[in-house]
């Protein structure tokens, strides 16, 4: 599965990077965010492009799988 | 309420209201005219209050600033959102932030006040809005290209609390009186809401922005970028409450001319805040946004901040701040070299991206 990384990136950088995945087609690839921001964001886009996806806790960021 | 009030559409709406409201509150209580809040000449305020200029009439340590940064450390604190980090090329931020300040002492207004002084009935600010748009603009075209400042880490937690600290020993020099302070005796500096009343409006709207993301170049970078209009409904709430507000106090006044701390250059509103927003844009946060980060534990956002205070040093040193007269004597030039630096910086460090 693709890893999208936007540890450390402040936005709009990791929306734009999973809009990349979603424009290119990607039906399945995990993103991992560590601010809760980015996380919002990252989830909003996610929610209006249709996609499902579940969130897994780690120490100091979130693993965001994301599905359609 | 619940966890992700905030977040949704009505939370943003909300929260936009309520601060257009307190922003309008601000001015009825004593804060000048059309500067409920203005991030940028509050801090131009503190530059000279610490005496980084000399113009008499803009001096004095703003309680709001201090409040907002606060309110957001406390609110993060809470929730368990704030995080101290840095390091993602912190030298850049800082001269971005003082080409915002010269740009935004050249409209003579930060985002937030364009928008208020719009609800005041200043049309000039239509041009600075305009220009506001264009700078956002070009700055997510490159960062549409791929431009990024890199990285930042995870800090110590003593560097997260520079900032908020910073701030607090600032209050504790207003509370307590110290006399070397430069102190406005008359001009926007010597108009003022009472201290509480500004400290605590600051620390309101420090925690309702940090819940829920408030910023006016986000939103309209969301708009241009990724058709997101999450955050503009709430600066759109945030104008029309304002508005509401000065019908209501019989604060409105539309027109061109002789509006309060504004000139009507249409040009040049029109490009201070093209500059402004332009290293917004590079920066990710408008003026206020970045005082929440700071307050979030975001070192980059403080240094940002600290960029802005020098920046209002250098602009009123140099005349390179308008006033009601019209633009500085070097404003021109300020926003020449301002916006030759923020493209120098947007060309450099945008990296094609790899095609696939």
């Amino acid at each position: 599965m693709k890893t999208v990384d936007t540890r450390g990136l402040s936005c709009p950088q990791p929306v734009i990077m999973v809009t990349r995945e979603i424009v290119g087609g990607e039906k399945q690839f995990e993103v991992l965010v560590d601010s809760e921001a980015s996380y919002e964001n990252v989830t909003r886009i996610l929610d209006n492009k249709g996609y499902k996806f579940s969130t897994e806790e780690k120490d100091d960021h979130k693993i965001i799988k994301a599905e359609k | 309420m619940s966890k992700n009030f905030f977040k949704s559409r009505t939370g943003i709406i909300t929260a936009g209201t309520l601060i257009g409201v307190i922003a309008a509150l601000l001015q009825y209580f004593g804060n000048p005219k059309n500067m409920g809040f203005c991030i940028a000449c509050f801090e131009r305020d503190i530059a000279g209050a610490l005496g980084l200029h000399r113009a008499d009439v803009v001096q004095y340590i703003r309680p709001e600033i201090i409040g907002i940064m606060v309110g957001a450390l406390l609110i993060s604190l809470i929730k368990g959102e704030f995080r101290p980090r840095g390091g993602s090329s912190t030298v850049i931020r800082f001269f971005l932030g003082v080409f915002a300040m010269i740009g935004a002492l050249v409209f003579l207004g930060c985002p937030w006040r364009a928008f208020i002084r719009l609800a005041g009935g200043d049309w000039n600010a239509i041009m600075g809005i305009l220009g506001l748009i264009s700078g956002i603009g070009i700055g997510s075209y490159f960062i549409k290209q791929g431009y990024s400042l890199g990285r930042s880490h995870t800090q110590g937690k003593a560097a997260g609390y520079i900032m908020p600290g910073f701030m607090t020993f600032l209050l504790a020099l207003l509370v307590f009186n110290f006399p070397k302070l430069f102190t406005s005796i008359s001009g926007p500096g010597s108009m003022k809401a009472p201290l509480i009343i500004s400290l605590i409006a600051g620390l309101i709207v420090g925690g309702l922005a940090q819940r829920s993301r408030f910023c006016t170049m986000g939103s309209i970078r969301d708009v241009i970028l990724v058709r997101d209009f999450h955050l503009i409904s709430g600066i759109g709430a945030f104008t029309l409450s304002v508005l509401v507000m000065n019908l209501i106090l019989g604060q409105f006044n539309a027109g061109f001319e002789n509006q309060p701390i504004a000139h009507n250059l249409h040009l040049w509103n029109f490009l201070g805040m093209m500059l402004s927003g332009f290293a917004f844009a590079l920066s990710g946060g408008c003026p206020g946004r970045q005082l929440i980060l700071s307050g979030e534990g975001d070192t980059d956002a403080g240094v940002f901040v600290l960029g802005m205070i020098v920046g209002a040093g250098f602009s009123h040193n140099f005349a390179m701040a308008s006033s009601p007269k019209g633009i500085g004597e070097f404003g021109m030039w300020g926003t020449i070299i301002g916006l030759v630096f923020t493209f120098v910086i947007a060309i450099t460090m945008t990296q094609k991206r790899k095609t696939a």
